[in-house]
């Protein structure tokens, strides 16, 4: 789960990670009372969109203002609509909020984040004094300016390696120092909070030599949220796509993408084979959809009703392999679905052909519960035999 | 032959009387797997699904049944106990089905099991199962059928499609095991293609991937270095964006790496037969036993 980058410097405050105070704003005035409150006159004011991704700087989300009119100005143009950066796809995130901070200029930029490795089950700190930049271009381009360390999640980071890398940094004793201490606050954060990813992004040299937080980025373990009921409450539904949010609801997993060819499958792998072989005889996908091993009647029928709303989807392709589920509830599912449809959503059905290719437990119970409705269906039996049937009858629809 | 179970393995279920645990125990003992205790903290002296008798703890549950396998169904909030468990009580084979538990607590097992007797698969995982012998997993049973090909997987579902275009070719599998979907599993590629390798019963391996991770890189080095045997493989995610999760944790690219081409290059490189498409793994395996 991802947080906005104003929460994230709540919570380095909380671990004495240097961030500079700023003002959170939700409309035009607020913006305005906010900005007047930040100025610091020789300062600049830097408004920040509040969305889900990286990249913001590029797509026109980031506003360095040098009065408050100049941020009410950026409030009102961003507020309410969809920034689009190179991370957030063609459709952008909404911008409901925008975060100011008063600021001097950046000296010296760093890189600094933690990942876990999975090899050797330990965290790995990155560092770089190359900040301010695409980490993966510096990582591409100039390696010999990453430093990386692995550390125990037991023991956690040890002072003297943290400056270590800090030297590896920067040469001057002071910040050594002080790069070190904030290292060890985000490996707490890390370990505490269970991260799946941290980084900020720069980590800066002011021109008036203090050390800062100028961004913050902390993306968390859905799986530990249970025990982080403080951080479960910032989930943030605006930023993730009303398809997902939807599917999250009944539990079901669900990325949506470009194509044309919606889908409903059991398991991720075989969802994203599904996707893969949907490629490989000639269409696109619409999305990901994995409705788990033992779905009930409402999770199909909930997974039907997402693609159904999705006006990409010209398509369906049904894959089925039972072993918890049971093809036979699946079909019942599905026939559920198509009772709760509104009668434009019927309408739409109508229009939209379904191959449907069921396997595995009870999958001839299944096929015959499909075979009596009156649906228009494509039952197949074969995995590359569906794949193919879908894709020419999405020709003879477009 | 195969490998990790057959006909004489004992098993545990912990968490046997909620409801996964309960269902799965059943059709384990109609496939003929041998459960001779469950787990289930308090209810001891019960007689769970099958006439199976409950014990309170492992270490009891081992002591009074000789165990030397256990398959976890405890949600995810106690499956590292669960887990730690097992371990502490020195079963040999300890499969995790339970998805969800968090990426740190698997960092912080993981370490704790080297040079210790047990074995971990999963978490997040099929099982596995050793055809007409022991089936320890959620898998259905009768798609599978004995023979000299042995698979691995991290996916659950995708494997039955695999392992079905082999039974349907006629071509039986000596072990299918779903290593799961999670970025720290207890037993990975490389451990499992060993075990195929010297196994004199496995003729050919089938390894299914996906995006995400390292792991098929090392999958290939190692077989570069060590397999004879032919190995055929398909990787999952090809056509999934970047910095998505597709469902597994584990499947996300993330930083360049983990994308299915360079895992596929790697492979291919290695000698590997690679299936093009999902549904042409089973006549990639058959054109690759022509061969060798």
């Amino acid at each position: 789960m991802n947080i906005h980058e104003y929460q994230a410097k709540d919570i380095f405050k909380q671990y004495g990670i240097p961030v500079a105070s700023g003002r959170l704003a939700k409309n035009p005035d607020e913006a305005y009372a906010a900005a007047k409150a930040v100025f610091t006159p020789g300062q600049i004011i830097a408004a920040k969109a509040q969305v889900h991704a990286g990249g913001r700087g590029k797509g026109g989300g980031i506003k360095i203002a040098k009065t408050p009119e100049d941020v009410k100005a950026f409030a009102e143009k961003m507020l309410g609509k969809n920034l689009v950066t190179p991370q957030t796809g063609p459709e952008g995130k909404p911008i409901h909020s925008i975060w100011m901070e008063s600021s001097l200029g950046l000296k010296k930029e760093f890189y600094v984040g933690i990942v876990l490795d999975r090899g050797t089950c330990q965290a790995c700190l990155i560092a770089s004094s190359a900040g301010g930049m695409d980490i993966e271009e510096v990582a591409a381009h100039h390696p010999e300016k990453i430093v990386r360390h692995f550390f125990s999640i037991q023991t956690g980071l040890a002072k003297e390696d943290a400056l270590k890398v800090g030297a590896k940094l920067i040469e001057d004793e002071k910040y050594q120092k002080q790069l070190a201490d904030v290292f060890i606050a985000l490996s707490k954060i890390f370990i505490e909070l269970d991260v799946s990813l941290i980084e900020i992004n720069p980590l800066a040299i002011m021109d008036d030599g203090k050390l800062l937080a100028i961004d913050a980025k902390i993306n968390f373990d859905d799986n530990a949220l249970f025990r982080h009921p403080e951080i479960a409450i910032m989930y943030d539904p605006s930023q993730d796509d009303t398809r997902e949010t939807e599917a999250k609801k009944f539990d079901l997993s669900y990325v949506g993408l470009d194509g044309e060819i919606g889908c409903v499958v059991n398991g991720a792998g075989l969802a994203m084979a599904t996707m893969d072989i949907i490629k490989y005889e000639g269409a696109e996908p619409a999305n990901f959809l994995d409705v788990g091993g033992g779905a009930s009647q409402e999770k199909v029928a909930a997974a039907f009703n997402i693609l159904l709303s999705d006006k990409r989807v010209k398509a369906i392709l049904i894959n089925i392999f039972g072993g918890i589920m049971r093809c036979d509830v699946l079909a019942k599912g599905i026939l559920q679905a198509v009772e709760t449809l509104s009668p434009d959503r019927r309408a739409q059905l109508d229009r939209t052909p379904i191959v449907v290719r069921l396997e595995g437990t009870n999958a001839k119970e299944g096929r015959e519960i499909l075979a009596k409705s009156n649906l228009k269906l494509f039952s197949v039996s074969d995995f590359k035999e569906a794949a193919k049937k879908v894709v020419e009858e999405l020709k003879k629809v477009k | 032959m195969s490998i990790l179970v057959n006909k004489n393995t004992k098993v545990l279920v912990q968490g046997i009387t909620g409801t996964h645990g309960a269902f799965h125990a059943e059709k384990m003992v109609e496939y003929g797997t041998k459960i001779v205790g469950g787990v289930t903290p308090g209810k001891g002296g019960q007689k769970a699904v099958c006439d199976v008798p409950v014990f309170n703890s492992v270490k009891e549950a081992r002591e009074k049944t000789g165990a030397n396998a256990s398959i976890i169904y405890v949600p995810a909030k106690f499956a590292i106990a669960a887990v730690q468990e097992a371990v502490d009580a020195g079963i040999e084979l300890v499969v995790c089905i339970t998805e969800g538990i968090p990426a740190l607590d698997m960092a912080r097992i993981k370490p704790t099991l080297a040079g210790k007797n047990t074995r971990l698969i999963g978490p997040n995982c099929p099982g596995l199962i050793t055809p007409e012998e022991c089936k320890l997993g959620i898998m259905p049973g009768y798609i599978h059928k004995k023979g000299p090909v042995g698979v691995v997987s991290r996916s659950g579902t995708l494997t039955y499609e695999a392992v079905w275009q082999l039974t349907e070719l006629g071509i039986g599998q000596s072990t299918c095991v779903g290593i799961g979907g999670d970025p720290i599993i207890g037993t990975n590629f490389v451990d499992v293609l060993d075990l195929f390798n010297k196994d004199p019963e496995t003729e050919a391996i089938v390894m299914i991937g996906e995006i995400g991770g390292s792991a098929e890189e090392e999958a290939a080095e190692f077989i570069k270095k060590n397999v004879k045997k032919p190995v055929i493989s398909f990787i999952a995610g090809a056509t999934a964006p970047k910095g998505k999760r597709m469902g597994h944790a584990g499947a996300i690219i993330s930083g360049g790496s983990g994308k299915a081409e360079d895992k596929v290059a790697c492979l291919k490189a290695a000698g590997v037969f690679i299936a093009p498409s999902p549904a042409l793994l089973g006549v990639t395996v058959r054109d690759a036993l022509k061969k060798a």
